[in-house]
């Protein structure tokens, strides 16, 4: 990224929050910001006039984990997986269905604890379509500002708080300021909506796969912006993304979602050296290789990932799992410590020596 | 070497309607039987033109196209009618980005594939329902039989792009046109679809053109790399070569932002600023605003695009500079 050094500054010293109550940190350094409890959400599945069995679409099926203060989450896993919902679902765009969220140790929309719109004021979201999530009749400052004027920030400081913005994110704001979203490539409107984001001076920045439509030349730019927000404004990241590379490259811990569960998580270099379970080893290993002299030989899964309005029972794995056993079949693995390490979960039997797996326990090839 | 099965010379492309664009200008290249081409390089960069170009798929009224295009000795941009339908499909095949759009929503996948067969000549409607079905279990649809008689939303999007496999393979193309065949796929079945078709390939012993912007399934199926850049290619060389001794900046900058586990906490190398507006393109070389190592000469005059012996390169002030012998 090629900001000019003295616009970026001023933009950092102009975008001091004005509206409301400063976000203060509440709980600690200790508290994580997100805790996500057992989330649950299904969509009922429309059948025929003869279709008596209400189905339901499984997408999240109880996911619970924790954002750390400071640290990036990355999410992975195949599309339909639940990655986005559970995005959603956070970000209350939608009910879910069962669930807590505990932002910085207050309970949202909870008796005595965060109000939803406190809520939502330190919460921003980046969605993948840079074009389908800008207003296309609003100027691109006039849509950075919209936030905080409903919020009740007076429209001038508005303004220039969008136009300060735009230059952190490296688009001049007197060429770029008046424009409309179709007079902007992928990556500067991507940038937009960083900036969009960015106007409420979140705590918590949720990136749905927003760097995957963006060209690698312009993804990397987005990608060291990204970071350099995130230390400037201290923000925590809950990343997104299907491109294994990319999570690497910003996470600090990952979360691997197979059918609307966890089935794996813990520090990032834990889940890219030492995975511990066979979904996570078959994701790494499907990465094309860079090396002409190497290439993959053995494709490390077959098939497609199974419907989730029928989940197979027991591991939702087994049916593609190199190593799955009828124990799989009748016992659904939960998440444990790998090792006894406890920030190294998966769920899997082959890491439970007491599950009764023939192999549990036995170093396995991926 | 024998005559090549493809080779495009000096093919520029111009689309205008609104407003004028050049979406290639004057690119060569040549294309070997039983090679293996990637096609390299962002959105804007030629990719999918040149493969529509070589099947004429773009409405004659608003483009213009210079230059040749030969296939086989035949020239392509002559073609008409009946000719072009043969060599559409016969000679030429496509396997686009978007398995969902290209099918036709409303027949199965069987009758699709069956239908292609037999407007390339075969009578015989039994013989080319059985032809379909080969191919179908050829690209490895499971339970092919079953699949025959499924419409395309039945189908889960690798299948699909199988099934789209199939129905370009039926016709036992000399050259297969890839756009993009992987990237609406999840990462687990991308690399099936890759191990597919470097299979398919070797079996056949087609040519193949796959145009991607991901170089990592470029080093996957390809012998051979060619970037392109704002319409013109910029590089071009053995796959092994272009990825470990790159000598043009913008493939250097390509790589260096592909990112990698070796880039954990540091600041990508990323190539600043975007692509240009191709309706207008900067005199000189196209990359030049972008380049860290652009000189006066970049930007008044294009590079030519010299052949040494590790491929083709375009640029007047290399990273490193190709052998010569």
């Amino acid at each position: 990224m090629n900001t000019p050094n003295t616009p970026a500054q001023a933009a950092a010293e102009h975008t001091t929050p004005a509206h409301g109550a400063p976000l203060t940190d509440r709980g600690g350094p200790a508290q994580p910001l997100l805790l996500v409890k057992d989330l649950k959400k299904y969509f009922p599945v429309r059948g025929g006039p003869l279709d008596r069995q209400k189905r339901f679409v499984h997408a999240v099926d109880g996911v619970s984990f924790a954002v750390p203060k400071g640290q990036t989450l990355g999410i992975v896993g195949e599309s339909g997986c639940g990655k986005s919902t559970t995005a959603r679902l956070v970000a209350r765009l939608m009910e879910p269905d069962a669930g807590e969220l505990i932002f910085d140790g207050e309970g949202v929309e909870e008796y005595g604890g965060l109000q939803l719109k406190e809520f939502r004021r330190s919460l921003q979201m980046v969605f993948q379509d840079s074009f389908a999530s800008l207003n296309p009749r609003l100027t691109m400052q006039e849509a950075i500002a919209y936030g905080p004027r409903v919020h009740g920030v007076p429209a001038a400081q508005a303004l220039a708080q969008a136009r300060a913005l735009l230059a952190r994110v490296g688009l001049e704001p007197s060429q770029f300021g008046s424009r409309y979203p179709h007079e902007l490539s992928g990556g500067q409107r991507q940038r937009v909506n960083i900036a969009r984001a960015l106007a409420f001076d979140p705590r918590l920045v949720i990136l749905d796969e927003s760097v995957a439509a963006l060209d690698k030349s312009v993804q990397a730019q987005v990608l060291n912006l990204l970071q350099e927000l995130k230390a400037e404004r201290q923000l925590t990241y809950l990343f997104i993304s299907h491109d294994l590379h990319v999570v690497h490259y910003l996470a600090d811990q990952v979360m691997v979602m197979y059918l609307g569960q966890v089935v794996e998580s813990g520090p990032v270099e834990k889940i890219y050296n030492g995975s511990a379970h066979p979904y996570t080893r078959a994701l790494l290993s499907a990465v094309p290789s860079m090396d002409p002299a190497q290439r993959t030989e053995v494709s490390p899964l077959a098939g497609d990932p199974p419907n989730p309005i029928n989940p197979p029972s027991g591991c939702r794995f087994r049916d593609r799992c190199p190593h799955a056993h009828a124990l799989c079949a009748e016992k659904t693995p939960a998440l444990q410590a790998v090792g006894g390490d406890i920030h190294h979960l998966a769920a899997c039997h082959l890491n439970d020596l007491t599950s009764g797996h023939p192999l549990a326990g036995k170093e396995l090839n991926p | 070497m024998s005559a090549p099965l493809l080779s495009l010379e000096d093919l520029s492309v111009q689309f205008h309607g609104n407003r004028k664009a050049s979406a290639l200008n004057q690119v060569n290249l040549e294309l070997g039987a039983g090679e293996v081409l990637a096609l390299l390089g962002e959105s804007g960069s030629g990719k999918s033109v040149t493969l529509r170009t070589l099947l004429r798929l773009h409405p004659a009224s608003r483009t213009k196209i210079q230059g040749s295009i030969r296939v086989e000795g035949q020239d392509v941009l002559a073609m008409k009618g009946r000719d072009l339908e043969l060599y559409r499909g016969g000679t030429v095949s496509m396997v686009f980005q978007e398995p969902g759009l290209a099918f036709d929503p409303v027949y199965t996948i069987g009758q699709q594939i069956t239908e292609s067969i037999l407007a390339h000549g075969e009578k015989d409607v039994g013989k080319a329902k059985a032809q379909a079905l080969e191919m179908l279990e050829k690209v490895q649809i499971p339970q092919a039989k079953r699949r025959f008689d499924a419409y395309p939303h039945e189908l889960s999007g690798g299948m699909r792009q199988r099934a789209m496999i199939a129905l370009a393979l039926a016709c036992k193309p000399r050259l297969l046109l890839a756009d993009e065949p992987t990237t609406a796929l999840d990462a687990t079945v991308q690399i099936q679809i890759l191990l597919l078709l470097r299979e398919l390939q070797r079996e056949t012993g087609m040519s193949v053109i796959f145009v991607t912007h991901d170089i990592g399934a470029a080093v996957e199926v390809a012998d051979r790399v060619a970037v392109m850049y704002a319409g013109r290619i910029v590089e071009e060389g053995p796959v092994s070569r272009i990825v470990n001794n790159p000598c043009h900046p913008y493939t250097v900058g390509l790589l260096a932002s592909t990112v990698g586990p070796e880039h954990r906490g540091k600041p990508l190398q990323a190539i600043p600023g975007a692509p240009p507006d191709l309706a207008n393109l900067p005199g000189g070389c196209s990359f030049a605003p972008r380049c860290s190592r652009a000189s006066a000469q970049c930007s008044s005059q294009v590079p030519p695009l010299v052949s040494g012996s590790g491929g083709r390169l375009a640029c007047w002030n290399p990273v490193s500079q190709l052998e010569n012998q």
